[in-house]
């Protein structure tokens, strides 16, 4: 018998639809840049509302008895699913890893969802599972539920994992990025753009005298080691899709301040620089899956930098810049040769230049 | 990293600096006519670094910026067509054409791909012989080269499902076109690095010797252009009339013979319409007859092509150096990267968008007052 569903228009649907340029999705809009953020706050947080949202982390915070949880998730739809230096199966687990360490929590438990292609080698999704069961080992989070769906050949791109994560955050800790605040220092772990590149290279095959390997890596020993300080660490970010630039911007917006940052205190690989160079892309923009910023009081600066030199992942850590009153919302850079320009909000993904 | 260290090293950049000042006794007005370099300027602030009675006029480097509304709007056709697989290098698919984009195209279902070698379209069409693969064969001298060997290659080996759309513009007869023009003010010209690789310089003699004007070939990063900057300034208050060579580590005077040997092979020039200035005689590339079966415009005969430019758009001024992007009544408002009125604030060589993104926040008005481009839709 058929039966007739009866949709309630009364709530969202019979809102306006937000007015946009667009009226398809663009690739765009995953970027990470402003189009990206544009369909994100236009659409789903304008819709779904409420005071965990709004509070534009990468993770949910939420009390529940005692505790405090994050709650996060992320989506891998990486192509080639076999890069240098990792695979989709380890980039999803350390990457939702990383946005529980990014809020301060420490990771527990993490989902892992596969929507696989129909065709997809079982030798492959072999090697998927235990690249996430290795970053899980690493990491010292358990894969706990998961859910498998398998869509006709042509219907996807061999494999898409959604994973999602819940941490705890000890007492005392308490990120959110409108706590950036004036006279802040901003610390980078590590150098930048590695993964991007090591994608492209493999996606575009480009060779470089050495390999330039993906950074994927669990970033917890950085929250370790300095949860010590307590709620001088204001704000902490991993500069995955959109790059550094995008996400200090992001939070410069959210915060209202300025920042101040130094180029040439960030570090680049010189063989990714040369790839940039060849490409026409700006390394600023260029997602990295195992670093970390945290923007922190000025009077712990020195010591949250100290403490993570001594670790592994962290031990090209920099101080790149501060937080200022000028220009809020806008991130600002010293150049090389002395000048200041602005590092801006990227609008969508980034498109190598002609000449 | 060599030749990347040395020409951003800040101690250099101080140097020169000094030495321009202390050099300069009157205004002169100097233009670049290079994409990359009007990227350099802005993204290195080089403005912060010289005296105010320097100023830099951006002129109409950016290839990009100056392909034809018409010819934009034939690509977007050619683009829609489900026999066709349409190519292009990245910037070329954001520039706003009289509706669309090729980007838009490209979610709507279109075939089209981004590649970074015309030689990778040449591949693509060997890959899918059913399909005619149209490459967009955009930019100044310095890509006409590889387009040419597309071109060679695809006839040597046997491909007849490739073309390219051609829209290739040259810079000395854009330099006459803007010396002769009532409004011309310019004193001296950085001419482009890489073009002038494959060219040389020979061609700039004449030119600099009619119009009087010092011209410089100079490279892209910031010591290259304070260098260039400086050799152009103290020829200007010596009264000297030369062409010089700052990029002589990769430029000589004859060019590289060899690329320029493809030129002639496959290519003539022709007259072209260069968008926001109008017809410049004799200032483009076009294929050779007996490459027309390459020929995209000739293959895709596309009719009643009706343009539409937006009326705020003053990309013409822009391009020719009248105004500067800031200047611009919709710069930052109704005009931004994310909804480009015209070609300038698309490429990220392009003038508009290089003052957006790198140098907005020192010119408050007209942009908004953050800084910051947010929606107000």
């Amino acid at each position: 018998m058929k039966q007739n569903y009866e949709i309630d228009f009364s709530t969202g649907l019979s809102c306006p639809i937000p007015k946009s340029d667009y009226e398809h999705v663009l690739l765009a809009h995953g970027g990470g840049g402003t189009l990206s953020h544009q369909l994100i706050s236009k659409l789903f947080f304008s819709q779904f509302d409420n005071e965990f949202l709004n509070e534009q982390h990468d993770s949910a915070i939420f009390n529940i008895d005692k505790s405090r949880l994050a709650f996060t998730t992320d989506s891998y739809v990486v192509q080639p699913i076999f890069f240098p230096g990792g695979n989709i199966g380890g980039l999803a687990v350390n990457g939702t890893v990383n946005d529980l360490v990014a809020a301060g929590a420490r990771p527990l438990y993490i989902s892992a969802g596969f929507i696989i292609e129909e065709g997809l080698l079982i030798e492959d999704l072999w090697k998927i599972v235990l690249s996430m069961k290795e970053a899980a080992r690493k990491s010292g989070v358990k894969i706990v539920t998961g859910d498998t769906k398998v869509v006709d050949k042509g219907k996807g791109d061999k494999i898409f994992i959604n994973t999602s994560g819940i941490g705890i955050i000890k007492e005392g800790i308490n990120i959110s990025p409108k706590r950036c605040v004036h006279g802040d220092k901003i610390i980078l772990s590590g150098r930048i753009a590695d993964h991007g590149i090591a994608i492209m290279s493999a996606r575009e095959g480009l060779e470089f005298e050495t390999a330039i390997v993906s950074d994927t890596a669990p970033l917890n020993e950085l929250l370790d080691c300095i949860e010590k300080f307590g709620d001088k660490i204001h704000v902490m970010r991993d500069p995955t899709r959109g790059g550094l630039a995008s996400s200090l911007n992001e939070i410069a917006e959210i915060a209202n301040v300025g920042m101040l940052i130094e180029e040439e205190k960030i570090s680049i690989l010189d063989e990714v620089k040369g790839a940039c160079e060849i490409l026409g892309l700006d390394p600023l923009y260029i997602a990295n899956e195992g670093k970390m910023i945290a923007i922190v009081d000025k009077e712990v600066a020195d010591d949250v930098l100290i403490e993570w030199r001594k670790k592994e992942l962290g031990k090209e850590a920099e101080i790149i810049g501060e937080v200022t009153s000028e220009n809020p919302g806008t991130v600002v850079m010293k150049t090389t040769i002395g000048s200041k320009r602005i590092v801006d909000m990227i609008s969508g993904e980034q498109l190598p230049r002609i000449c | 990293m060599k030749y990347l260290d040395e020409f951003r090293d800040g101690k250099a950049a101080r140097k020169l600096s000094a030495e321009i000042k202390s050099v300069v006794t009157k205004p002169w007005q100097i233009m670049e006519i290079c994409g990359g370099q009007t990227h350099s300027i802005l993204k290195y602030s080089i403005e912060e670094l010289l005296p105010e009675e320097i100023t830099l006029i951006h002129g109409p480097g950016c290839p990009v910026c100056v392909t034809p509304l018409e010819l934009i709007d034939k690509a977007i056709a050619i683009a829609q067509r489900e026999d066709v697989i349409f190519t292009s290098f990245g910037d070329m698919l954001r520039v706003p054409g009289s509706k669309h984009d090729l980007l838009s195209i490209k979610a709507k279902g279109g075939n089209v791909k981004m590649v970074y070698s015309p030689l990778d379209a040449v591949k693509i069409a060997e890959n899918y012989p059913d399909k005619n693969v149209v490459f967009f064969a955009v930019g100044f001298e310095t890509t006409a080269p590889a387009n040419a060997m597309s071109v060679i290659e695809a006839k040597r080996r046997g491909i007849k499902n490739y073309s390219i759309l051609c829209s290739h513009v040259l810079v000395p007869p854009a330099i006459e076109a803007l010396l002769s023009s009532k409004n011309n003010n310019i004193q001296g010209f950085l001419a482009a690095g890489h073009v002038c690789t494959v060219m040389g310089y020979e061609e700039y003699f004449p030119i600099a010797e009619k119009y009087n004007v010092p011209i410089v070939v100079t490279g892209f990063e910031p010591i290259d252009i304070l260098q260039g900057i400086l050799l152009t300034v103290k020829q200007l208050e010596a009264g000297k009339i030369e062409v010089q060579n700052q990029y002589s580590r990769v430029v000589t005077k004859e060019g590289n013979i060899s690329a320029q040997k493809l030129l002639e092979e496959v290519f003539e020039r022709t007259d072209r319409k260069w968008r926001g200035i109008g017809n410049i005689p004799s200032s483009g590339f076009k294929l050779k007859d007996e490459y027309s079966d390459y020929d995209a415009e000739k293959i895709f005969k596309v009719e009643n092509i009706e343009t539409e430019e937006s009326p705020l758009c003053i990309a013409g001024e822009v391009l020719q150096g009248i105004k500067k992007p800031i200047e611009c009544s919709a710069f930052g408002k109704e005009c931004t990267p994310e909804r480009p009125l015209g070609a300038p604030m698309v490429s990220t060589e392009g003038a508009c968008a290089a003052y957006f993104h790198y140098g907005r926040y020192r010119h408050p008005e007209p942009a908004l007052p953050s800084g910051r481009l947010v929606s107000e839709s």
